[in-house]
């Protein structure tokens, strides 16, 4: 089994209170070949400096609480072990987002985009309870599963070459969860989703840079659904197109 | 001045239970205001963490009805969960699971369409409603993501709630510490649910995450609502090794076995209890068992600090299977154990994971306190008694969520608001004490140091197996543990995101919870469900059928007992 070895972990810090910019700080960690980077900045927090603040949680990849740039790379740290890098890894902030302090940024963004997109079942009527369960067969649930798994953890976010220019900018996750209920067969809500997704900020913002599916740490695939949906909008708008000048002839 | 907002219903917590309440309340009442305060944003609740499954009678079943899943629970429970309240769940418990179905949870699918469930341990059918091996993540973003539906509810985010606010015998809000900017805020309103779930982090070695550190609980008993049947906490059979990461009970309903150190599949071979039932037994017995064959000498000793493991064998299901029905056991095996179970088994071993005790409620979720609420893992409802079988615990925070959300409402709307004033000078005094708190200087003592030396006392006397005399030492180590509490002296005296801070508030409800766990094992000299007394080997009815009650005094905590709700089934003897 290989030993104990110490490594440099170099952190961003910022405390508003005090700091006028983001400065680096320098800890040596006595690191254990199984740790992943969170377990690392746990120890700074428990044993050397318990003034580092970060967000974590569930420590298995799956809150999404403990994203961060490690060596430049957007990084869920709980997954991602030390093993990978040299003797000195830099830990700094999730690129792309205002930092609130240390390693810790803000989500307020996000939670307004994720509003936008309506990222919920919308339907006419809406069912009882006494109707049960609605029909879904295995393959209707394949087409919308993948875009239902992500984590709201924010990588995406941060590799994302749109996102870093163009503020208003939906984003990877929060495009995709709208995408995920246009496909869910007891949804009716796509006219609605696709009118925002068409908006300034949408999806015909994404240069397919696919960053954002490079870095998801559960393999949602954002940059498919982006390109998924732009196909859907075209067709929507198309039929809606056809349509309306039917109904101008009639 | 605090800054302060006033809502009709104020919930603390952002899970399943949270966030099932605040829609439940919202739609008894469109007109009423939910304030949503979780100390973290509601997807990262851990109500994320959990795998395998929902327990309901599926609608249609032919083999199953709702007396078999109450007789299940109540069997599972060793005869001390209250029955009229498993009945009422196993009735609502299908209705729940189609309301999550319409609001687009991903539940696995049969090839008809139907939804899928799967077998689980101590239950006689498969009932156990699946969304892979996610449900807890996919039910939480599910709940989330409608939640925001609703114009009602307005979130509190990173808001952590430092004490209730309770006058006159009636709790009108809370306290909450906006974390990123450290101020103060009073969140009135004239209902308050709880929903803040388990504190998993009183032990070392646990499933749960970070923020799973007793709020609620300590909020209670600080008020002197007592906490109930806290001795039973559950003990889950299939931890990884180190880490106390969670593989899924699904991993054994869809097939799995345990193997000894001799590839001997020790609960079919030897007598635990559980019978035919083998690896789908009840977790409390399983976990017994596991200890038992490395007490044995039949474990597995694995390098370092790891220790000694029994292995759970996945590999006979094959790669299909394993990916289509348990791609999270896939993924958490591999990353966090190097372990591929395609091909190797996996090491495991019990892992702390329940709390089936909380605050004492009654079925509405009410607590001693007018206005008080709570529902979930934080409450005591008295659903789990001596041990909660696996997937009657998601399904539990949407039927008592919902229940409280829907009670409160009412109340809130039948209730004028008291005078504000006493209320509002708790919240500045809580103010003025945390401000106090930050970067103070008193001995040498640090919040990890005290947090790791509460988890070593506190798996010492209150493991899977227990003994008075080491229950007698937790007891007194957590007493001595709260006086090394006072000599913490913490650096970070910045307002913005000090997480020193909030850790070292954490640090008080661990120690809180720990003393309620602690004084309630130490009284109750049998063995039932969870607790497995080596000095009390036997269940005892004549003496303890009855539920735990310890309450908050100045003095230490104050143990008593009240009375199970028994029902048609009466207590025997529980064998598989």
């Amino acid at each position: 089994m290989a030993e104990t070895q110490t490594k440099t972990i170099v952190v961003t810090r910022f405390d508003p209170d005090r700091d006028e910019a983001p400065r680096q700080q320098r800890y040596e960690v006595p690191v254990e070949p199984d740790w992943k980077i969170l377990d690392a900045l746990n120890y700074i927090k428990d044993e050397v400096d318990p003034t580092l603040s970060h967000r974590w949680s569930c420590r298995m990849a799956v809150c999404g609480s403990c994203g961060m740039n490690v060596n430049g790379e957007p990084k869920l740290t709980c997954k991602d072990p030390v093993t990978g890098y040299g003797d000195v890894i830099e830990v700094a902030p999730l690129a792309n987002f205002p930092v609130i302090r240390d390693l810790v940024t803000e989500m307020e963004g996000f939670m307004e985009r994720l509003q936008k997109v309506k990222p919920f079942i919308l339907r006419a009527k809406e069912l009882a309870v006494e109707a049960g369960p609605t029909r879904q067969s295995p393959a209707e649930l394949d087409d919308y599963r993948q875009f239902s798994m992500c984590i709201n953890c924010m990588l995406c976010y941060a590799a994302c070459p749109v996102v870093a220019n163009e503020p208003d900018f939906l984003g990877p996750a929060a495009i995709a969860l709208g995408h995920r209920y246009n496909l869910d067969t007891r949804d009716q809500g796509q006219g609605e989703r696709n009118e925002i997704f068409r908006d300034d900020g949408g999806i015909f913002s994404c240069s397919f840079a696919n960053e954002c599916s490079r870095v998801c740490p559960k393999h949602v695939d954002p940059a498919g659904a982006i390109q998924q949906a732009k196909l859907r909008n075209v067709i929507d708008w198309v039929t809606g197109l056809v349509r309306r000048r039917e109904e101008g002839v009639r | 001045m605090v800054d302060v907002v006033r809502h009709d219903v104020v919930i603390v917590g952002g899970g399943g239970a949270g966030l099932r309440a605040a829609i439940a309340a919202v739609e008894a009442d469109p007109t009423l205001s939910v304030a949503l305060v979780s100390k973290v944003y509601p997807m990262r609740s851990h109500t994320v963490s959990a795998e395998g499954g929902a327990a309901a009678v599926p609608p249609g079943a032919v083999d199953d009805s709702l007396e078999k899943h109450a007789y299940d629970t109540v069997k599972g429970s060793d005869f001390l969960g209250d029955q009229p309240v498993i009945q009422y769940f196993v009735e609502e418990a299908p209705k729940e699971l189609i309301r999550l179905e319409h609001w687009g949870c991903p539940w696995s699918r049969n090839a008809d369409g139907t939804v899928a469930t799967r077998p689980f341990g101590g239950m006689q059918t498969p009932r156990t409603w699946y969304a892979t091996d996610k449900v807890g993540f996919h039910m939480l973003h599910t709940l989330f993501q409608h939640s925001l539906r609703f114009p009602g509810i307005v979130r509190y985010d990173e808001h952590f709630v430092t004490k209730l606010l309770v006058d006159g015998g009636r709790c009108g809000g809370v306290a909450a510490l906006d974390v990123r900017t450290g101020e103060m805020r009073a969140v009135l309103g004239r209902a308050v649910i709880l929903t803040t779930g388990g504190a998993g982090k009183v032990w070392p070695f646990t499933t749960n995450g970070n923020i799973k550190t007793g709020d609620g609980m300590a909020l209670a008993y600080r008020e002197g609502v007592p906490l109930e049947d806290m001795e039973f906490v559950q003990y889950h059979p299939t931890g990884l090794p180190g880490t106390g990461i969670l593989i899924t009970e699904a991993a054994r309903g869809e097939g799995g076995t345990l193997l000894n150190s001799e590839g001997e599949r020790f609960l079919t071979t030897r007598d635990y209890g559980v019978g035919t039932k083998a690896e789908l037994g009840p977790r409390d017995m399983i976990s017994r068992a596991i200890l038992q064959e490395i007490e044995a000498g039949r474990g597995i000793s694995l390098p370092g600090k790891l220790g000694q493991y029994v292995q759970l064998d996945l590999r006979h299901l094959g790669r299909g299977k394993l990916e289509a029905r348990l791609p999270f056991v896939l993924e958490l095996s591999r990353t966090y154990a190097g372990v591929d179970p395609v091909e190797q088994p996996i090491p495991i071993r019990p892992v702390l994971h329940y709390m089936m005790g909380g605050v004492d409620v009654d079925i509405d979720g009410l607590t001693a306190i007018g206005g008080l609420y709570a529902a979930g893992e934080v409450a005591c409802v008295s659903l789990n008694g001596a041990n909660r079988l696996g997937s009657n615990s998601l399904t539990e925070c949407l039927v008592f969520g919902a229940r409280a959300g829907v009670h409160a409402s009412r109340l809130a709307k039948d209730t004028s608001a008291g005078g504000e004033a006493p209320l509002l000078e708790q919240a500045q005094a809580e103010g003025a004490r945390l401000d106090g708190l930050r970067g103070r200087k008193r001995g040498g003592e640090t919040v990890s140091g005290v947090r790791h030396a509460l988890n070593q006392a506190m798996e010492a006397g209150t493991g899977v197996y227990r003994e008075q005399a080491a229950m007698q030492k937790a007891v007194a180590d957590v007493a001595e543990l709260s006086r090394r509490y006072d000599d913490v002296s913490l650096s970070d005296t910045s307002k913005v995101f000090n997480t020193e801070l909030t850790a070292m508030l954490e640090l008080r409800n661990l120690l809180d919870v720990a003393e309620a766990v602690a004084t309630a094992a130490v009284n109750r000299k049998e063995s039932r469900g969870a607790h497995a007394c080596r000095d009390f080997p036997k269940r005892n009815d004549q003496d303890y059928l009855h539920h735990s009650l310890v309450s908050w005094s100045p003095s230490g905590p104050r143990f008593s007992t009240k009375p199970v709700a028994l029902g048609v089934w009466v207590p025997e003897e529980r064998k598989y």
